[in-house]
């Protein structure tokens, strides 16, 4: 099979794209316009991206407006994630029949689709190499997972804008694309243009790559689009710094900070379903009430219910100022001596989509600030 | 093995969690296989007499008469489950504690001194120990035939205590709060109903009352945030729960 490395495609070529991933048997997912938000769902032409908007995000903020132009990528990450069709917010991991008395366990059949994702970003590429090592590298693999990761197809973008929220500069995440995708583009749009330079990452990448129409990317392509990743950069909304962060929290375990974010957390787990990298989950068997069919389903659960950290029907986490300082402490500390990397990759989603703004930058920099970062 | 016998009581109330039950329409016939309905006057005429395996009550507390029929209840059932904001709050007849009832009955009633009422409506669990509490106004239906279940397997009902925005995360909801400044009552109210109305662009009303880690006055000082006042979180806290401790408590601190 034939493979381009590089292309240029011309917007109006744009949609043959989806053409050719639906063709192959794809089930392709793209960033759409619902409502106030801009969501991942199912797309089958370019139209059903949010052409001309952009967001506007804050802590505990989003707001959708027109752009000026008529962009598809302008905008950044919203409320879902791509986790949601990885790792799905529930799915049933076995039923179980009484047939006179045996029980017959049988898992789900493995499903018989590929997902094609189209408009994922470096932070959200970098947050499925989080949740592969969590699913699949620590020698025990999570089938549910597996399935539905097997076969997937991604096409990143880099940003061109920078969200009020993101700070994957900081995190080294982003905003430029650095590994994971099939293929990659950018969006290069201005008064007398509107195309998007590709890259392709893998042979995958490059086959479909060379079935788009377009000519060859040039040097000045190229430095077209590490000055629109650098503008970017150059733009985040927030910043973390990352240096001695794991030591600085693991120090400051009695910071009086934890008690003050606790004033203002609700409990209400919304950071950690909307993290692209959390992953916990609970198990709830159920059974008809004549006991012939049971069935036992994972759902997405959160460090800040009670019933997670629930031992012979107590919470050992019983306090606002423990569920929180767990959350933050594994996502930049505890995940380090798990998984070998933080476990954030910038996105902002939890600022944003905090109902009350709570930020963790500003929380990781206040209760640090006893043991500054020697420089 | 005998089946377990249920009974079903109606205290001050709408009758809208009881129809909950008759609403099972698929499962009803699983669950009269399962369990005798002793005593169900809203369903059928005929009655067992007790003791009953498990009642379920519904409606609050709010005359002389049923402050004494619950004790009786009580003692005739082997396990109490309460139904229902009523039941388990006060529900919206609790907006009574908060006024002189005597203003009520003159206003209402052609004949005041016919009535024998409390001044104040109340939960169940204020009067009698409860074994189980399901929440909502009304409850949902998937709930109660768990909870059903769950009686019946002898095991714990898959009840979470967590927030609504669990739900409307579960299902993709994208939050009204954050995208449209509605003000949600979600954060710091019970799930159970599936986060209903943020998916029609609502924000939660609470009628599944306090979540089990509730910090009202944290989502109060953001409502305040977003320009709502404090006699507008008077109101939204005292509806189907206002008698729920923390919503209570809340609502106490901002009326002036
Ligand atoms: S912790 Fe927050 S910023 Fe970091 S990856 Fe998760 S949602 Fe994104
Ligand atoms: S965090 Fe970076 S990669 Fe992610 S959406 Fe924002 S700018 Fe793009
Ligand atoms: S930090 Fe924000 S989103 Fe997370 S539990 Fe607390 S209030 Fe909810
Ligand atoms: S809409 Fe309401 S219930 Fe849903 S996530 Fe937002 S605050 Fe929570």
């Amino acid at each position: 099979m034939t493979t381009s490395q590089t292309k240029v495609v011309e917007r109006v070529d744009l949609g043959i794209l989806i053409d050719l991933l639906a063709d192959s048997g794809y089930d392709v997912i793209g960033p759409t316009k619902q409502d106030q938000t801009i969501v991942y769902r199912p797309i089958s032409a370019i139209d059903d991206l949010p052409i001309g908007w952009t967001d506007v995000q804050d802590g505990g903020s989003y707001r959708l407006v027109r752009r000026d132009d008529s962009a598809l990528f302008g905008y950044v990450v919203g409320p879902h994630s791509w986790k949601s069709y990885l790792f799905p917010p529930r799915s049933v991991l076995l039923t179980i029949e009484n047939v006179d008395g045996e029980l017959i366990f049988t898992p789900p059949d493995a499903p018989d689709r590929r997902y094609a994702f189209i408009g994922i970003r470096a932070c959200e590429l970098a947050a499925i190499a989080i949740q592969d090592r969590v699913f699949l590298g620590s020698g025990q693999v999570d089938t549910t997972y597996a399935n539905n990761r097997a076969g997937l197809f991604t096409v990143g973008v880099n940003c061109a804008v920078a969200g009020g929220t993101c700070f994957c500069a900081s995190m080294k995440t982003g905003p430029r694309c650095l590994a994971g995708y099939d293929l990659v583009l950018t969006e290069v749009l201005d008064e007398s243009t509107h195309h998007f330079v590709f890259e392709a990452g893998s042979d995958a990448g490059g086959e479909v790559l060379h079935q788009l129409p377009g000519r060859d990317a040039t040097e000045a392509d190229f430095a077209r689009v590490a000055a629109i990743v650098d503008d970017t950069a150059a733009h985040m909304g927030r910043s973390m710094d990352t240096r001695r962060v794991r030591e600085d929290i693991y120090t400051n375990r009695d910071s009086a900070h934890w008690d003050r974010v606790a004033e203002r957390c609700l409990s209400c787990a919304n950071c950690t379903l909307v993290c692209p990298t959390c992953f916990c989950s609970t198990t709830e068997d159920t059974a008809s009430l004549d006991a012939a069919l049971g069935q036992r389903e994972r759902r997405w659960d959160s460090c800040f219910t009670l019933d997670f950290s629930g031992l012979h029907g107590h919470p050992v986490r019983e306090t606002p100022t423990a569920r929180y300082r767990q959350w933050l402490t594994h996502k930049l500390a505890t995940w380090q001596d798990q998984f070998d990397s933080i476990g954030c990759v910038g996105c902002g989603r939890c600022i944003t989509w905090c109902p009350v703004g709570i930020d963790i930058t500003h929380e990781v920099a206040a209760i640090r600030t006893r043991s500054e970062v020697p420089a | 093995m005998s089946k377990p016998k249920l009974a079903v009581w109606k205290f001050a109330s709408c009758d809208g969690c009881q129809l909950s039950l008759l609403d099972c329409e698929d499962e009803l016939l699983d669950i009269v296989g399962a369990i005798d309905i002793a005593y169900f006057p809203e369903a059928t005429r005929a009655e067992l007499p007790g003791p009953y395996d498990v009642s379920l009550v519904e409606g609050s507390v709010t005359t002389p008469h049923d402050a004494a029929r619950i004790q009786e209840i009580r003692k005739l059932s082997g396990t109490l489950i309460t139904i229902g904001a009523c039941a388990t709050a006060g529900g919206i007849q609790a907006l009574r504690n908060w006024a002189d009832v005597d203003d009520f009955l003159s206003i209402v009633y052609a004949h005041p001194e016919y009535l024998d009422t409390l001044e104040t409506s109340t939960p169940i669990a204020d009067h009698v120990p409860v074994d189980f509490e399901l929440r909502g106004c009304p409850i949902s239906k998937v709930q109660l035939i768990e909870v059903i279940s769950a009686f019946v397997q002898k095991r714990k009902p898959n009840v979470p205590g967590h927030s609504v925005c669990v739900e409307c995360k579960l299902r993709g909801t994208s939050c009204v709060m954050v995208a449209s400044a509605i003000p949600c009552l979600g954060p710091v109210t019970q799930a159970g109903c599936g986060a209903i109305c943020p998916a029609f662009d609502r924000g939660c009303y609470g009628c599944f009352g306090p979540a089990e880690s509730p910090n009202v006055i944290a989502l109060g000082d953001w409502w305040k945030s977003l320009g709502i006042e404090d006699d507008d979180l008077v109101r939204a806290l005292r509806t189907f729960n206002s008698y729920a401790p923390e919503f209570k408590e809340a609502s106490a601190t901002y009326e002036r």
